[in-house]
């Protein structure tokens, strides 16, 4: 049932997410710059600040257990799997039946339940602080990248995220109200989730206003640069949910050598406007205080649930 | 154009329609209130003459015209005038926090197309299925007039309210008869110059537009 050829793609698809987001978080970082005037840094810095940390020492904490040593290879684990199961290049890859959008959903959640374990494990201030605020972000994100997903399951029928891709990619026009309130709550989602600027500030050395960054403030070395690398998976598998859910043209089968150089070319084309345009809203937005990011995801939960309704005032 | 497509038109505006009434509901500035406000006009304008337009009903031409002069351009700029001369621009004061209002009002949307959706299934027309959202936005409105304290809120929610069963006639029974969107126009015009003298008189007595105060008119 699966052969060779399936198999090849899902290598190939799960190496290439791996290897191509620094490169996606350091087009975020260049088009950043020239928004704000300043002279752009290198697209592949990224990967010269991984390469950099391999070779460093890593220093840690007397008081860690092994819990702070594991979680690196955790989240970068989950990370990959996430990059595994969602449709990038192709649809029906052999991985993705083990993992529907749900499990997908509790696949990041393990990723977030372990920093936070690693942030509160060390002992410091600033970890728990940290931790705390990314767990209340993430219980309020959560529900709404379920409904937004699940807004697309409805019209597609299944929760599987490569039939929901294949579906949607092969539909006759049609305008969808429902779809137009699901993808402004997942680009909420989004933002949030990644700890981009509404929420988050990527960029911030201020630790009182840090939550991602907070977590991770103890990590050094390799173990910065494992985590440093999911964040950038985790990005990468974020627009690329949101590329499928909601502009998935060109993808291809598995399988289909003949189709997979249109849909790099798709996939580079519609990446590169989508880094543009996340870098664009950093830009146009300003960081919201802390205890106005509960309103910010409410409202994203209140689109995700209008749009389910929608579809079924105008389906069902 | 097929009638599909006009029928996902009106249904895209529709959910615009509904998107404006949470706006409104979670918004904390009278001005940006003001301008949902005109927007929301702006969509019902829009839909009424899509649907004008695809089923050859000319008198829904004259609404749309209606709508557009009245609920988009008049009775905003008699607003703010209104809040000009009052000088009320933040004190928007909410009896239930926001998240909270907004899940009451995710509840009415249930409730709404749960209501609608069984006399939509035996309608035939172009819109029938934006009953449910027409009569949401209807009760959005209605949970808005309830949640605010202050007067200037209440009568926009009022206001809102007219353009919800504006849309609920249209979506139901392609507008009601000329005469009666007359009168209605009329009406809800004279009321707003009507709640403007009241404001001021309100303000008078009680040197503030906080309805509470309402409660003790009676003399001891």
């Amino acid at each position: 049932m699966i052969d060779a050829a399936d198999i090849a793609f899902q290598i190939l698809q799960s190496v290439f997410v791996v290897l191509a987001a620094p490169l996606l978080m350091g087009w975020v970082n260049q088009c950043r710059a020239w928004l704000q005037n300043r002279s752009a840094p290198s697209i592949l810095l990224p990967y010269r600040t991984l390469a950099k940390l391999f070779h460093k020492d890593a220093v840690i904490a007397r008081t860690a257990s092994p819990l702070f040593r594991l979680t690196p290879y955790v989240v970068f684990g989950c990370m990959w799997l996430a990059a595994g199961i969602v449709p990038v290049l192709a649809t029906d890859l052999p991985f993705a039946p083990a993992a529907d959008i749900i499990a997908l959903v509790g696949v990041f959640a393990l990723a977030r339940v372990f920093s936070a374990l690693a942030a509160m494990d060390i002992g410091t201030s600033f970890g728990g602080l940290g931790a705390r605020r990314e767990m209340l972000v993430g219980f309020l994100a959560e529900p709404a990248m379920l409904m937004t997903l699940f807004t697309a399951a409805f019209i597609s029928g299944s929760t599987q995220l490569n039939t929901i891709v294949a579906t949607l990619a092969h539909r006759e026009f049609a305008i969808y109200p429902s779809l137009a309130f699901a993808a402004v709550a997942f680009l909420m989602v989004l933002l949030a989730e990644n700890a981009r600027i509404p929420i988050d500030n990527p960029t911030t050395h201020l630790e009182l206003t840090m939550i991602h960054e907070a977590m991770i403030l103890e990590y050094s070395a390799r173990h910065l640069a494992l985590i440093e690398w999911a964040v950038a998976i985790k990005l990468f598998a974020y627009l690329t949910i949101g590329i499928a859910l909601f502009a998935p043209w060109g993808i291809a089968p598995a399988g289909d050598w003949a189709a997979l150089p249109l849909a790099f070319a798709a996939l580079a084309a519609k990446l590169a406007l989508a880094g543009a345009g996340l870098s664009f809203l950093e830009n146009a937005l300003a960081k919201l205080r802390l205890f106005l990011a509960p309103e910010f995801l409410s409202t994203a939960f209140l689109l995700a649930v209008l749009g389910m309704l929608t579809h079924f005032l105008s389906h069902g | 154009m097929d009638q599909s497509f006009f029928s996902q038109l009106v249904n895209l505006l529709a959910a615009f329609l509904l998107l404006i009434a949470f706006a409104m509901l979670s918004q904390r500035r009278i001005l940006t209130l003001i301008r949902l406000f005109a927007w929301q006009g702006v969509a019902l304008a829009a839909s009424t003459l899509i649907v004008a337009y695809s089923t050859g009903q000319t008198h829904l031409y004259f609404s749309a015209a209606l709508t557009v002069v009245l609920k988009v351009l008049l009775i905003p700029w008699v607003l703010h005038r209104l809040i000009d001369r009052l000088e009320v621009r933040w004190d928007v004061e909410t009896l239930i926090n926001i998240p909270a209002t907004m899940l009451i009002g995710i509840s009415l949307v249930i409730f709404a197309f749960a209501l609608a959706t069984p006399i939509s299934e035996m309608a035939n027309t172009l819109t029938r299925s934006t009953l449910g959202i027409a009569t949401a936005s209807v009760l959005l409105s209605f949970l808005m007039m309830i949640v605010r304290r202050k007067a200037v809120p209440q009568v926009i929610g009022f206001l809102a309210m007219e353009n919800g069963l504006f849309f609920a006639a249209t979506s139901a029974t392609y507008g009601m008869p000329l005469v009666v969107e007359l009168g209605v126009a009329l009406d809800v015009l004279v009321g707003t110059f009507i709640f403007g003298i009241f404001f001021f008189h309100i303000r008078e007595q009680f040197d503030s537009l906080d309805i509470r105060h309402m409660e003790k008119l009676k003399e001891d």
